[in-house]
């Protein structure tokens, strides 16, 4: 624990120390906001919910999220610091879990920081604060399991270009299992149980459910086990490098 | 053998056949050793001849494709975290993470490595007082001169007093007058330590070494112990072993005719 604690208050050093973590969130919240005001058409739709600006949450993760996970491993890699890390005695645990801690509560830094919209949407009507509330937890649970992936994919390169990208195209299809289009196509070839095995592995399903209003167990474990995996995944990745 | 063998409970490193391969390529073929408390052991050997290979293998960073390490008695394989406690480690290059101050680099360390409060202050102090880091301090890493990063590598190894230390390379990119204090600083660890330095400049070896290896294409050719300015190499080749004293000021002779065609003259 100890370990976890120092790994992820020196990754989070790490974000503030140079202007990426600035950087970072300025241009969080201006996409966040051009979306939600220009495209999603806030103040045309006259209704007091926020359902427009967490809709377009899983899209702009999909670019946004790869940009804090690139670095994870693939900088330490490149820099030599992996060396330092993994020669320190620290459990590989601990490394993984302090760095992707440190990454969550960055995005969930972020994401707090839209909190001018709720205030907005309280000011112009009368909106249910407990979806809304949920939806939050519902992106944030969603930002992790992004970052878990990302995690896993920075592990297995040196080149933060190459992890953003891999990671892109792999939540791509994380995201995509769920929409409409897709569900169509595959229900035009596959038996029902197969569409619904697809598309239950989608953020888009989880997200969702919890953003009409309710946590389910079901979507919480979903988002948790997801990250579960995808940490494992990581630290078997990088316990492999050692046999060179 | 011209070295006695050191009593067993102290021997700190013990590197029985260790290899490593990349793919069909063997970086380390066979190598083993023992170091003990007091010597301070030098890696000889041609650029990719598997210095910092085996340093890593030693450190637990890559895992052997054969043969065991232990350190201070604790396999390195099997209980990697407590041999990695009792062993300080400047790898190839010294990195650091560069958006750190060597300040708050070596807290991390130190924290890292459950050094609390008091103790924290205190080994730090001594830590930038023996590598005279104390001007640099609160500077991003990633703005100091190549000889300061080292200096920070140094201090990052040295923090918590560990009975062995592995150093790649530790005073290339000093000065003069840096490599003299580092050359120093080691001497004075030494004996409470067991310590294996790699260098390229073979005077240091009669300056801080109590023992000198010489590794070729992933074997171990020569070993034996500096005695006053010498080193009485034993050396092995096809099998047979000779001896050979490498005196003052040949050493470099003898470094060239055991690793290249060349014969020494
Ligand atoms: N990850 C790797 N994959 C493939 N080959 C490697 C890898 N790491 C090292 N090698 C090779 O192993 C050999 C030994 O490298 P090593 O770094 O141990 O040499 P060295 O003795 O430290 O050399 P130098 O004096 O230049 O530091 C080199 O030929 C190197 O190219
Ligand atoms: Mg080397």
């Amino acid at each position: 624990m100890r370990e976890t604690m120092a790994i992820a208050k020196r990754e989070l050093l790490g974000y503030f120390a140079t202007p990426l973590a600035y950087v970072f969130i300025v241009i969080f919240l201006f996409t966040m906001g051009v979306f939600t005001f220009y495209i999603g058409n806030f103040y045309q739709n006259e209704r007091a919910e926020l359902t427009a600006f967490f809709g377009f949450h899983p899209w702009l993760y999909l670019f946004l999220i790869p940009a804090i996970s690139m670095r994870l491993w693939a900088e330490e890699r490149k820099a030599g610091t992996l060396e330092l890390l993994l020669t320190l005695p620290i459990p590989l645990y601990a490394a993984v879990l302090g760095k992707f801690l440190a990454a969550w509560a960055f995005a969930g830094l972020a994401l707090i920081l839209t909190f001018p919209i709720w205030i907005t949407v309280n000011y112009l009507g009368d909106p249910d604060n407990g979806v809304i509330f949920a939806s939050y937890i519902g992106s944030f649970l969603m930002a992790g399991a992004f970052l878990a992936i990302g995690s896993c994919v920075s592990a297995m390169t040196s080149s933060q270009v190459i992890a953003f990208v891999v990671s892109v195209v792999v939540c791509f299809l994380f995201t995509v299992a769920g929409t409409p289009i897709v569900i169509d196509v595959v229900s035009t070839i596959f038996p029902l149980a197969i569409v619904n095995a697809i598309s239950s592995f989608s953020f888009l399903t989880h997200f969702a459910s919890i953003t009409a209003g309710v946590i389910d167990l079901r979507d919480l474990i979903y988002f948790l086990s997801l990250i579960a995996l995808f940490l494992f995944a990581t630290a078997v990745l990088i316990d492999l490098r050692k046999a060179g | 053998m011209p070295h006695p063998v050191p009593p067993l409970q102290f021997r700190m490193i013990e590197i029985e056949g260790i290899s490593k391969h990349f793919g069909p390529f063997r970086a380390v073929d066979g190598i083993s050793l023992s170091v003990a408390r007091g010597e301070v052991l030098g890696f000889l050997g041609p650029n990719g001849a598997g210095k910092s290979t085996t340093m890593k293998m030693i450190t637990g960073f890559l895992a052997p494709s054969a043969g065991r390490i232990s350190v201070c008695g604790f396999d390195v394989a099997q209980q990697p975290l407590e041999a990695q406690k009792r062993i300080g480690y400047l790898p190839e290059g010294a990195p650091a993470y560069h958006d750190m101050t060597p300040a708050q680099f070596l807290s991390f360390i130190a924290e890292v490595r459950g050094i609390d409060g008091e103790a924290r202050e205190r080994q730090i102090a001594n830590a930038v007082k023996r590598t005279e880091l104390a001007s640099v301090l609160e500077q991003p890493i990633e703005t100091l001169s190549k000889g300061f990063k080292r200096r920070v590598g140094l201090a990052q190894a040295i923090l918590h007093d560990p009975p062995v230390l592995i150093m790649d390379e530790p005073t290339d990119g000093l000065d003069p007058n840096q490599k003299h204090t580092v050359r120093q600083l080691i001497r004075e660890m030494a004996s409470a330590k067991a310590i294996i330095v790699s260098t390229h400049i073979l005077e240091e070896v009669e300056a801080m070494c109590t023992r000198a290896v010489i590794i070729d294409k992933g074997h171990l050719v020569a070993d034996g112990p500096v005695v006053g300015r010498d080193v009485q190499f034993t050396v092995t080749r096809g099998g047979t072993q000779e001896a050979i004293t490498a005196e003052a000021g040949r050493l470099d002779a003898v470094f060239r005719s055991l690793t290249t065609d060349e014969a020494a003259s």
